[in-house]
């Protein structure tokens, strides 16, 4: 059983700069950040190595941030401008009993992040939603359409600045 | 009912007003199409159930739309349903009746505001004929509405239908 602390020196170790950092001034456990486009093979050492086993996804999720530049339309609804999106990793271990979050966090103009649906099944439709919600593109992932929304649905409604549309096939939308 | 009763004893002849018989026999056997949505379902589910029992009044569960002459819209209409719910209601032969049933499909209910994916009422694409209010309605409730319905069928003519 280990800390996300040692967690964190065992990844630095062998990942080097492509672990950029662990918050641990939370009120939840400490988030270790991972870059987005070498996460797959983080993961895979999580869960190959055997001191770490992690070999339960238990939640996959899509973050809006919300740190980027804030501006006002017409309408009074938000539009930003920069800053980043974020995929939470809430990854468990029943062999050895530890666990540990990952966080990787993208631009919100080019959210391209590695998909990890090859090291765990559980993430395919993880990733689906949070493509379906936030727009994230998950690169590799062998089927990412939306889940939820209909699939001839416009933008992504649990960003910040999603701005809901009038009329969906003929159907007004707001109250 | 009032039609049978009243008639019966008399040398087991019925005299009635054609739209009185035809009425009568819609409202008495309104097949129901099993379909629900949300947590109101569960309510229209426990509606039919022996302890409420749909079934006295002659409601009956029906698999397909091509059966059944009601469909209780039960729980929340996302966008995405209400382009099917809007197909199945077209597949059902008429004379066909729509009850809507707690405050997601009569309105939206509490997603009426920030649902980005909720219908703001079922009548915005099928005609609606009883509202039943509740988040979700006991069934009892739902049981008033249906013999609202009832009532508004009795008193159709053959001319229009008004339910």
């Amino acid at each position: 059983m280990k800390t996300p602390g040692e967690i964190f020196e065992i990844l630095k170790e062998k990942f080097g700069d492509k672990i950029t950092g662990i918050e641990t001034e939370l009120p939840v456990e400490p988030v270790i950040s991972v870059d987005p486009l070498a996460i797959k093979e983080v993961c895979e050492f999580l869960r190959d190595n055997d001191d770490l086993r992690f070999d339960t996804l238990m939640s996959l999720a899509g973050v809006d941030d919300a740190n980027g530049e804030k501006t006002k339309d017409e309408d009074g609804y938000d539009i930003i401008k920069g800053g980043t999106l974020s995929v939470y990793y809430h990854l468990d271990s029943i062999q050895k009993g530890h666990k540990v979050t990952l966080k990787v966090s993208v631009e919100r103009e080019k959210p391209e992040v590695e998909s990890v649906e090859s090291v765990w099944r559980a993430a395919d439709w993880h990733e689906r939603e949070a493509f379906d919600m936030y727009g994230i593109v998950f690169l590799n992932h062998p089927d990412l359409r939306r889940i939820l929304m209909p699939e001839d649905w416009q933008g992504h409604p649990l960003r910040k600045d999603y701005k809901n549309p009038e009329y969906y096939q003929g159907m007004k939308v707001p109250y | 009912m009032g039609l049978l009763d009243r008639e019966f004893s008399d040398g087991n002849i019925v005299i009635a007003k054609t739209e009185d018989l035809l009425n009568w026999a819609r409202l008495s056997s309104l097949w129901q199409l099993s379909f629900g949505l949300a947590c109101c379902a569960i309510e229209m589910m426990a509606t039919s159930a022996s302890h409420y029992d749909f079934d006295r009044f002659g409601v009956i569960p029906r698999p397909s739309p091509r059966q059944a002459d009601i469909i209780i819209i039960s729980g929340t209409v996302t966008l995405k349903m209400a382009t099917r719910i809007k197909r199945l209601y077209e597949q059902m032969p008429d004379p066909k009746y729509i009850i809507s049933m707690g405050s997601c499909s009569n309105c939206g209910g509490p997603y009426w505001e920030h649902g980005y994916h909720v219908l703001k009422g079922v009548d915005r694409v099928i005609p609606v004929d009883v509202y039943v209010p509740g988040c979700p309605p006991r069934p009892e409730a739902l049981l008033e509405g249906l013999i609202k319905l009832q009532e508004k069928i009795r008193h159709e003519t053959l001319r229009k239908k008004t339910a």
